[in-house]
C-alpha cells in the first residue's frame, strides 16, 4: 500500500495501463445495465456517425478510479472524482491513466488525472481526492 | 428549440437497489479490479468490511434504476438520440457491501443552453439502510443541436 502521507505536490501516482478487448463493452453493458447500442453494436454505431462501437464513458472513468484506489491500496481512500468525457474511447486500444499530485497535506491528496488512448484524451479535466482515515 | 427549464428542481421518487455479491463480482471483473476485497468474502472480512465491498464506481449500478426515469422523463424533454454523457462527478461516503440496500433519489439541478447545446445536470443522493450517505452524484448530459 502506498503511503499517501509521503506524496508531495508534483509527484505522480503509478500509471495504469489496460487494453479493453473486443467484447469488453458487452461485458460492461451486462455488469452495468447500460445496453445503449452505440457501445455494443458496431453497425449501429457506424450508422449514427461513430467510427465503431465505443467504450462506455463510465467504464473509462472506472479505470481512472482504479488507478487511484490501487495506488492507495484501499477502495475507501477515494473520496471524490470528477471527470469530463470528450474523445471517444475505443475497444482494442490501450488506455493509459496518469495522475499528478496537485495538493497534498496530512494524508489528503488531490490529483489532476486523465485517461488517454494514444493522442486521444478520452477523460480530461479530471480531479480526484484521496484520503486515509 | 429552447431548453425547457420548467422541470428544474424536480425530484423523482427514491428507488431502492439491493446489492448482490455476484453483481459486485461481475462488475469488478468487467472493470478489471484485482483487489480481493471486491471478489472474496474472507479477504473483505479480513480488511474490516462487513462483506465483499463494491468498488467506488459501482455506484453507477445501484444508482441506475433511479436515474433512468429522471433522464427519460418527458417533462425534462431530453432528446436521447442526440444526448452524450458530458461529465460526471461522485463524492463517496460509507462503503457499500454485498447485502446492503441502497436508496437513490435524483433531482434536476440545472437545464440551460450554451453554444447551441443543451446541458442537463442531475444530482443524486444515495443512502444505505442506516440513512448514511454512500454517494452524491452529479450527472451532466449534453444534447447536441437544440
Amino acid at each position: 500500500m502506498a503511503d499517501l502521507g509521503d506524496l508531495k505536490q508534483g509527484d505522480s501516482l503509478p500509471e495504469l495501463r489496460v487494453t479493453p478487448d473486443k467484447y469488453l463493452p458487452h461485458r460492461y453493458a451486462g455488469a452495468s445495465g447500460d445496453f445503449n447500442p452505440i457501445h455494443i453494436d458496431p453497425e449501429f454505431a457506424k450508422a449514427v456517425g461513430l467510427p465503431g462501437n465505443i467504450l462506455h464513458g463510465l467504464y473509462s472513468m472506472a479505470q481512472v478510479a482504479r488507478a487511484h484506489t490501487d495506488a492507495a491500496g484501499d477502495p475507501r481512500a477515494l473520496r471524490r472524482l470528477s471527470v469530463q468525457f470528450r474523445g471517444m474511447g475505443m475497444p482494442e486500444q490501450e488506455i493509459l491513466v496518469t495522475a499528478t499530485v496537485k495538493e497534498a497535506d496530512d494524508g489528503r491528496v488531490v490529483t489532476e488525472t486523465e485517461a488517454v488512448q494514444g493522442d486521444n484524451r478520452i477523460i480530461r479535466n479530471a480531479e480526484a481526492e484521496l484520503s486515509l482515515g | 428549440m429552447p431548453i425547457n427549464e420548467d422541470a428544474v428542481g424536480k425530484q423523482w421518487p427514491p428507488v431502492a437497489y439491493e446489492v448482490g455479491l455476484e453483481k459486485i463480482r461481475e462488475y469488478a471483473h468487467a472493470v478489471g479490479e484485482t483487489n480481493p476485497v471486491h471478489l472474496d468474502r474472507d479477504a473483505a472480512l479480513a480488511a474490516g468490511f462487513r462483506d465483499v465491498v463494491a468498488p467506488p464506481m459501482f455506484c453507477v449500478v445501484y444508482s441506475a434504476p433511479a436515474m433512468g426515469p429522471a433522464v427519460l422523463d418527458p417533462e425534462v424533454g431530453i432528446n436521447l438520440a442526440a444526448m452524450v454523457h458530458g461529465g460526471q462527478a461522485f463524492q463517496w461516503g460509507e462503503p457499500v457491501c454485498a447485502g446492503d440496500v441502497i436508496t437513490t433519489q435524483p433531482r434536476l439541478s440545472e437545464a440551460y443552453e450554451r453554444d447551441g447545446r443543451g446541458f442537463y445536470v442531475f444530482l443524486s443522493e444515495s443512502t444505505n439502510a442506516d440513512g448514511k450517505l454512500t454517494v452524491r452524484g452529479t450527472w451532466t448530459n449534453i444534447v447536441r443541436g437544440v
